[in-house]
């Protein structure tokens, strides 16, 4: 049972990161693609109408975290108590600033939500890949099952980490990277004209970087965190999952030069999707791995009652049923490039 | 103030006491926005559609503030509560996790199209986004009550070994009895803060002479919504809100009623300060034997007091729970009060005439914030000293390993960030009744001065 709660747990997870993921790049990349107030309202309508429904997938995964695995989300929030709250400021200036920038069309209130958009928004790429970094390379947790990590402490892999470390600033600049691709590549699906000409060609230019760091990061993860060699010598099959990743990270070069702008961007969703699903196959059965592998949390001793864990099953399968309806509802309304003179939500005026 | 536990406890109480200034009017206007939708769809008649598009601009600007400053709310559980999250994680995550599921999905997959989305769905379509929204917000609304609802009143759980708290049924979780009334009681009282918004600003309207026939409408739907809810708020909700306090928290009952001595044919307390360390009222303002009556419905009933119980089981902040209970009633008394006057001279067609009435509804704008405000504040300092009532104490449930300087900065970053966002707040909501419902009007004030790329 909790390895099926574990895998739902990193499946909305997982979704979270490829569909926020694409409006949190949009922002991260929203000043090299546009060159005019025009050009940033139509980038804005391309997420305008979907960011919202994206972000509760954080929500959702995170109460699902929080009844299926309550130790590990006590045990995880307060010990990344300072990053985690940042996250959340992060998160609430970005959502003011999508919102807000519209409401007066003024020359010193839109240009100040626009970069109060697009800050929160690179920074938050850069938290969420050096949260990933820290599970990878395990925390300083103790036999109480808690821990706290400073914003910093030396930078160096030693026995009292900080969030921050060489490593994870890393794994960090991937995300970055990721997501800055992810949403060029979107842009580009979505939008027509200049703005989508320029967001591929950012694209393709952002995929190198991308490489070089998907190799470095990965050959280092596969030094940091024995776990990883170890679970695809038991399982042989988690190699699909690395090589969903590599697919899609080839993929993404090819379908640009064919032009084909969905498939590029699925391309995109294919390579986040791989690489994640690598991760967790690769620290499972670990939620969050130790220092000390005796103290990591498992999803073995991080579980709740068995109870509980069945009549979620239930509930969880009809509502996420209802919520992919409206999803895909909400998506096919919202099908095709945005147009030009419409508003941040996508509709015509 | 000082130490850690007590930075914790400001920490929520502060977080959660300014999201909930902005979901209050939200579940409100979504109830009056389906109405006033409901109207027009059977009446044809336009100008209730207006209303309802100026309405939902509202609802808008204080959505967005009630999404931004929800986030923290979850998942502060984990970051300053963690010892509780770990304990009754896999209890109060059930409904919390519902929430997003059931909930959010369905609100956010809608705002959108609700917001913006009138020209493309048509009417009907529109009706059926704004229903959804509306049913988002009002459920959303349930699973915290439901959540709060098992920390006042626990059922439906086991303790296993190692001291965790575990579900044992959820229908007991979801539809516990306090999580009923509670959440009756409280979408009354956001219904009233809907209300009377509403209601002030046709007023302002009427008063200041401009979109008459609009200010008419939202004083007419803001008096008669209102003043059925402030009713029901008083009967059935707040007396068997009551009622469960007298008979699952006794000692809460006489803390918010500052009743010190037990005694035979208790009064009941409508001023007076209470000296706790001197255990008695001062400068009472009195009802005899009113309180008995009112919890028993028997004059000469027994009420236990402060002293009948031992310290360990008192409230921590017994002044300020008895003061937020009597500022919520005492307000809510008022609303019924301000109501009734409004519906009579409504009844009587003489309301817009009367500019002294407007004027109190356009002055009263800002009690019924203050009135649910200080209902939670009962609530939760009602429930004090536990988290779970009989089963954790509040001060087992911090996060053991995050220093007090931390969560002082935390604390002060929330503070900064959330004046900025009530400031942007008072300005949006300003100029926005400033522009008004009436389209010919909000499109003069939008005419450029300039040619100008903006």
């Amino acid at each position: 049972m909790e390895t099926i709660w574990f895998c739902l747990v990193a499946v909305m997870i997982a979704l979270y990161v490829l569909l926020d993921g694409f409006d949190i790049g949009v922002g991260a990349i929203y000043f090299l693609i546009t060159h005019s107030i025009e050009e940033r309202r139509q980038v804005l309508s391309s997420i305008g109408p979907v960011w919202d429904g994206n972000e509760v997938w954080l929500l959702a995964a995170g109460g699902t975290l929080y009844f299926a695995f309550p130790l590990l989300y006590a045990s995880a929030f307060s010990g990344f108590y300072l990053p985690l709250m940042m996250v959340l400021w992060l998160l609430i200036l970005r959502g003011s600033a999508i919102e807000f920038r519209n409401h007066i069309k003024s020359p010193v209130w839109i240009p100040f939500w626009d970069f109060v958009f697009s800050s929160s928004s690179l920074l938050l790429a850069i938290f969420f890949g050096a949260a990933l970094g820290n599970v990878v390379r395990g925390v300083p947790l103790d036999a109480s099952g808690y821990f706290f990590e400073p914003l910093w402490t030396n930078f160096r892999l030693s026995e009292q980490t900080g969030i921050l470390d060489w490593f994870t600033i890393l794994v960090g600049v991937e995300a970055l990277f990721a997501l800055m691709m992810h949403g060029a590549l979107w842009v580009q699906l979505k939008t027509s004209g200049a703005v989508s000409q320029r967001a591929g060609q950012l694209a393709g230019r952002i995929w190198w970087g991308l490489l070089a760091m998907t190799v470095i990061v990965t050959a280092l993860t596969l030094r940091i965190q024995p776990q990883v060699s170890a679970n695809l010598r038991t399982w042989p099959w988690g190699y699909v999952l690395c090589l969903l990743a590599v697919a899609g990270l080839a993929g993404v070069p090819f379908e640009l030069r064919r032009k084909n702008d969905r498939n590029a961007f699925l391309a995109s969703c294919a390579y986040l999707l791989g690489m994640l699903t690598s991760v967790v196959f690769g620290v499972y059965p670990m939620v969050l791995p130790a220092r000390q592998t005796l103290y990591s949390l498992t999803a073995h001793n991080a579980k709740s009652g068995a109870y509980g864990l069945k009549v979620g099953l239930v509930w969880w399968v009809i509502g996420m049923s209802l919520a992919a309806i409206y999803f895909v509802h909400l998506y096919r309304l919202f099908a095709g490039k945005v147009s030009r003179d419409a508003d941040a939500h996508g509709h015509g005026n | 103030m000082g130490s850690a536990l007590d930075i914790h406890r400001l920490h929520f109480a502060f977080t959660v006491t300014f999201h909930y200034l902005f979901p209050q009017l939200t579940m409100g206007l979504a109830l009056l926005i389906v109405l006033l939708k409901t109207i027009a769809l059977r009446t044809g008649d336009e100008s209730y559609d207006r209303s309802a598009r100026f309405w939902a601009k509202i609802f808008g600007i204080n959505f967005t503030i009630g999404v931004v400053t929800g986030i923290p709310l979850e998942f502060q559980f984990g970051t300053n509560w963690a010892e509780f999250s770990k304990t009754a994680g896999g209890v109060i995550g059930q409904t919390l996790a519902m929430e997003g599921v059931f909930s959010f999905f369905l609100e956010s997959s809608f705002l959108g199209l609700f917001l913006f989305g009138e020209k493309k769905l048509g009417r009907i379509g529109h009706w059926w986004a704004t229903f959804f929204v509306f049913l988002g917000s009002w459920l959303s609304g349930y699973f915290i009550v439901a959540t709060d609802a098992w920390m006042q009143h626990p059922g439906g759980y086991q303790i296993v070994p190692g001291g965790g708290i575990e579900l044992t049924s959820f229908w007991a979780l979801l539809l516990n009895e306090w999580a009923l009334w509670q959440y009756a009681h409280t979408m009354l009282g956001a219904v009233q803060t809907g209300c009377f918004v509403m209601a002030a600003v046709g007023a302002f309207y009427l008063l200041t002479h401009r979109d008459i026939p609009y200010g008419r409408t939202f004083v007419r739907t803001g008096v008669m919504v209102g003043g059925i809810a402030a009713l029901l708020q008083l009967m059935p909700t707040g007396d068997r809100q009551g009622k469960l306090i007298a008979q699952n928290q006794p000692v809460t009952l006489a803390a918010m009623e500052g009743l010190f001595d037990s005694q035979e044919g208790a009064p009941i307390a409508i001023l007076g300060q209470p000296d706790v360390d001197n255990r008695k009222l001062d400068n009472p303002l009195v009802v005899p034997k009113m309180l008995s009556f009112l919890t028993y419905r028997r004059w000469n009933a027994e009420v236990r007091g402060l002293n009948a119980f031992p310290d360990d089981l008192k409230p921590d902040k017994i002044e300020l729970l008895y003061y937020s209970y009597h500022v919520m009633v005492g307000l809510g008394t008022i609303f019924i009060a301000v109501m009734m006057v409004a519906a009579f001279l409504l009844w009587r067609k003489t309301l817009f005439e009367h500019r002294w009435m407007l004027w109190v509804l356009m002055l009263s704008v800002p009690l019924p914030y203050i009135a649910n405000t200080a209902g939670w504040l009962t609530a939760e300092l009602g429930r004090q000293p536990w988290l779970i009532y009989g089963l954790m104490r509040t001060a087992h449930g911090a996060s053991p390993r995050v220093a007090t300087g931390n969560v002082l900065f935390t604390l002060i970053g929330f503070m900064g960030m959330y004046t900025v966002l009530g400031m942007l707040w008072l300005f949006l909501m300003y100029r926005e009744i400033e522009l008004g419902p009436d389209p010919e009007h909000r499109r003069a004030l939008h005419t450029p001065t300039r040619v100008s790329v903006y």
